[in-house]
């Protein structure tokens, strides 16, 4: 039963040239060997603290990256490698980003206007009326400027621009935080109907327990790689499912599962450890942990974990 | 995966290096500038009087090996009258930013102590002094001083503060609104003592910056106004002089007279300038990103 | 709700504008008083035996022996009324010359006006657009020389270019000499006004570029640039859609509020071209103790900023729609 994905990444890894304190330059890698892969009506969910590199993992695959950053590792699209010029091309058309927030709406411009693009035909513009009702926003919400949304409308109106694009896949950033749960299960709902239509959702959240019942599978992030790739049942049925220490680490720190905290921090990106990324962090450590983890298939998920049985 | 993590830190730790050059780069320049300045401010001071005496065998002579910048219609050294006029130019320059620089300390800071009818009057102000043009705000303190240095002196001194008091003003904002500000208070100690000892230390590198960066300000609209007849008096040597009198040979084709005191000024304005933005980069790193 | 709000800024704003005309003529009039010029010996000049009586009528009649506050309440009195006196240096009202130089002066004001404008916009953009690139590194080096040289100077050295070394151009004045008002043509008044105008826009041309250059890059480095190349807009697609709707009105804002700066330096182009504007009036009126003139000017110029800068202020109101339409909400 094996599907072709639409979105593959493979041993993908992003590092920024900075500057640092004084006039001193780092560099710094935020995405470390990540390997992931989007089937057609499949929600991945990417799930991970914050700072963990995940926004970057969604501006890598659409070529959005700034200039001062080095991108190394495959991205392909049914099959095809994707170049920076092709990744301009597909933006927008096969491939829609979801940004996180109003901020992401020029001030100066109606939400219409942004929703439709250039050159809006008549069947653009009923399109977008038919999406807008579709997500409960008013006729006259086009005429409206981002200031004058509220959080909830704006999160509808970065949807629907996803929406109308008609794109395969959607790369959707952190769309629950700031909405109530209600919103926020609210706003899910819409990606579980698009990926039943057919379409390809990445979903990148740190809301791990919301992730869980929305997707299909979860990606583990973990400063800046995936550590486990798993059914999102599997997430379901606790720590024993589970792979890697990180994960079951993570579930045990949700507030149903004992709100227990992981020791330790993520390390920054400037001093990342050795080998394994998790092992100054991991009760199971042994000295083959400092030694290049590869993604391997454990119980019908993947896992970068030596340990893992 | 090893190697290239140990290559990068290898790669790291050179540009560590790399970058602490530039540090030393960005001292090495501004110490280089300073010396340039200091000797441009000398050779001034210390070439005699002598030099540029009248001398009508010389008179009107193109530039050459002996008169680098040529001579005037009375046979002086071009050379040694910018010189000369470049160091009464340094002069000006320190002592009208010095003054101005101190208004703006005080004005900021009083405008920040958190008496909001002190805040708007002194809003008011500036706003006053940036209402008038510039150029003819300082034609009025001149006239109003009977021309003369004392009159550039003190008209480029008392309208060069407004926008570095803006600056301290929102700095002793950002620092007042700090716990141990507000602990000193708990403590007993008046709002004076604060200031003095807690805050007024903290501007010292926007004092410093602020004070050089309003040196090319200060020359220009010092030559600016003696070019137009207020500054310094005919007899003085002074680049605005120079220039208004070479205004009478421009179609005699003497160009020289013009273009060299010209571009001697241009050359200092963007020293102190240079100078004031790498003493920046070494006190607040973070404005060095570009 | 809004009209209210309307009313209640405009008319703090103009109360403002109103205390700051009067500390201008307060602080002028200040000024001029503590000259320790004679005005009798100046407007007696070089006429020859004027005895000590008529002297001292022509003070009596001036009012200069009554105390500095009484002075300046007749003096600001007439000039409520519209009489700013009669210009000493040309022995006509102070009001008809401000105004017929005015004339002269806003069409050198305008002219470079526009001009650095228009082309500091456009180069702004262009450091914008090459950020960082080699383009972007020269012509930013170039605006901050430019920031560093002297209106006066630059002026010399066009005149020295264009008009002794190339003769493309007349040596100054704004007719040609010798040809009656009613001669000269359009055409020779444009050309004697080019090298005024444009050394007069070489300041505010690097300065509009930089500033230009700096806000465009904070645009294209916004989020919302971001979103729009995600939805396939191209570079150029965002610099029309985004780039100008968000830079334009910050560039408009800040050319309107130069207007200070543009009288300052026309002071300078008018005195090196000896243009027959405003700005030459200033300052002949201050190297020839012409005090009505001066004080006219000074309260004419600080007029003319405040203008500038209410201009500003109403544009910013009617373009930004979070001002236009923040307060229909409510």
């Amino acid at each position: 039963m094996k599907r072709q994905p639409v979105l593959s990444v493979e041993d993908l890894s992003v590092s920024f040239r900075m500057y640092d304190t004084g006039l001193e330059q780092a560099d710094l890698q935020v995405i470390s060997n990540l390997t992931l892969d989007v089937c057609p009506g499949e929600i991945v969910a990417i799930a991970g603290s914050s700072g963990s590199g995940k926004s970057l993992l969604a501006h890598a695959v659409m070529g959005l990256l700034p200039g001062n950053a080095s991108v190394t590792g495959k991205i392909l699209y049914k099959g095809m490698l994707l170049s920076q010029k092709e990744k301009e091309k597909l933006r927008g058309k096969e491939i829609a980003l979801v940004p996180q927030s109003v901020s992401y709406l020029d001030p100066l411009m109606t939400v219409g206007a942004q929703v439709t693009g250039r050159t809006p035909d008549e069947k653009t513009l009923k399109a977008q009326k038919e999406i807008f009702q579709r997500f409960h926003l008013k006729e006259g919400t086009e005429k409206l400027y981002p200031f004058q949304l509220s959080g909830g409308m704006a999160r509808r109106i970065l949807v629907s621009t996803a929406v109308l694009s008609n794109a395969q896949i959607i790369l959707a950033d952190e769309p629950t935080p700031g909405l109530d749960l209600e919103m926020a299960v609210e706003a899910l709902k819409i990606f579980r109907e698009l990926a039943d239509e057919g379409k390809s959702v990445l979903l990148i959240t740190h809301d791990i327990d919301l992730a869980f019942h929305i997707a299909d599978r979860v990606a583990v992030f973990y400063a800046g790689t995936t550590v486990e790739i798993a059914d999102a049942e599997d997430f379901q049925k606790g720590p024993k499912a589970l792979r890697h220490p990180y994960s079951k680490a993570l579930w045990e720190a949700l507030p149903q599962n004992g709100f227990k905290p992981i020791p330790g921090f993520q390390p920054y990106a400037k001093d990342l450890p050795k080998g394994c990324l998790f092992s100054p962090r991991c009760p199971y450590k042994t000295e083959e942990c400092e030694k290049e983890i590869p993604m391997t298939k454990v119980r019908g998920g993947y896992v970068r974990c030596i340990h893992a049985d | 995966m090893n190697n290239a993590v140990a290559e990068k830190r290898m790669s790291s730790l050179e540009k560590r290096k790399f970058y602490r050059n530039r540090r030393t780069k960005t001292i090495l320049v501004a110490v280089f500038i300073f010396a340039a300045l200091l000797g441009v401010y000398l050779s001034g001071i210390l070439l005699s009087d002598d030099l540029i005496t009248a001398d009508f065998s010389q008179k009107a002579l193109k530039p050459s090996l002996e008169h680098p910048f040529g001579t005037d219609m009375l046979g002086r050294d071009m050379l040694v009258r910018t010189l000369k006029g470049l160091s009464v130019s340094i002069v000006v320059g320190t002592v009208a930013s010095g003054v101005s620089a101190v208004i703006a300390l005080i004005v900021g800071a009083a405008a920040a102590t958190g008496v909001s009818w002190l805040d708007h009057f002194i809003n008011w102000v500036i706003d006053l002094v940036m209402g008038i043009p510039h150029t003819v705000l300082l034609i009025l303190i001149s006239f109003a001083c009977g021309k003369g240095l004392k009159g550039v002196l003190i008209g480029v001194a008392v309208t060069h503060w407004t926008g570095l008091a803006r600056i301290i003003r929102s700095e002793v904002l950002q620092i007042r609104s700090q716990q141990y500000i507000e602990v000193s208070k708990k403590l007993g100690h008046s709002s004076w003592w604060i200031t003095v000892h807690h805050i007024l230390p903290h501007m010292v590198p926007q004092f410093m910056i602020g004070l050089i960066l309003m040196f090319p300000h200060a020359i220009m609209h010092e030559s600016s106004l003696t070019f137009l007849g207020f500054g310094l008096s005919p007899e003085q040597p002074a680049i605005g002089i120079i220039l208004s009198e070479s205004m009478k040979y421009l179609s005699a084709g003497m160009w020289w007279l013009a273009f060299f005191p010209g571009l001697m000024l241009v050359i200092l304005v963007l020293l102190f300038d240079r100078l004031g933005e790498n003493l920046k980069k070494l006190m607040d790193p973070y404005s060095a990103q570009e | 709700m809004k009209n209210k709000y309307y009313l209640k800024f405009t008319g703090k704003y103009l109360l403002r504008v109103v205390t700051l005309l009067i500390a201008v003529s307060v602080v002028s009039f200040i000024l001029v008083s503590l000259s320790p010029v004679d005005p009798v010996q100046q407007y007696v000049g070089a006429v020859p035996n004027v005895s000590v009586e008529q002297r001292a009528k022509i003070a009596e009649y001036w009012g200069l022996n009554d105390p500095p506050v009484q002075r300046f309440l007749a003096w600001a009195g007439s000039v409520l009324h519209g009489d700013f006196g009669v210009s000493l240096l040309y022995r006509r009202p102070v009001l008809d010359i401000i105004a017929e130089k005015f004339t002269a002066s806003l069409a050198l004001m305008m002219t470079a006006w526009l001009f650095s404008g228009i082309l500091g916009f456009g180069t702004g953009c262009a450091m914008g657009m090459f950020h960082g690139k080699w383009p972007d590194k020269i012509l930013k080096k170039l605006c901050l020389v430019m920031c560093s040289i002297p209106t006066f100077w630059i002026g010399i050295v066009f005149l020295m270019v264009f008009s002794v070394g190339l003769g493309w151009f007349p040596m100054g004045m704004s007719v040609p000499q010798g040809v009656p008002a009613e001669k000269v043509t359009i055409l020779q008044r444009i050309h004697h006004l080019i090298l005024p105008a444009l050394t007069l826009s070489f300041l505010s041309f690097a300065n509009v570029a930089l500033h230009t250059r700096e806000k465009l890059v904070d645009v294209l480095e916004s989020d919302y640039v971001l979103f729009a190349e995600a939805r396939g807009e191209t570079k150029w697609s965002v610099l029309k859609r985004h780039g100008f709707r968000n830079i334009l009105l910050p560039a408009v804002t800040m050319q309107f509020g130069s207007f200070s700066e543009l009288f300052g330096g026309s002071v300078l182009a008018e005195n090196v071209f000896s243009y027959p504007g405003l700005g030459a009036a200033a300052s002949a009126a201050g190297m020839n103790s012409d005090v009505p003139l001066l004080l006219g000017i000074t309260l004419f110029s600080a007029l003319f900023v405040f203008a500038g800068n209410m201009l500003a202020n109403i544009i910013y109101g009617i373009v930004d729609p979070q001002i236009r339409e923040g307060y229909r909400n409510e």
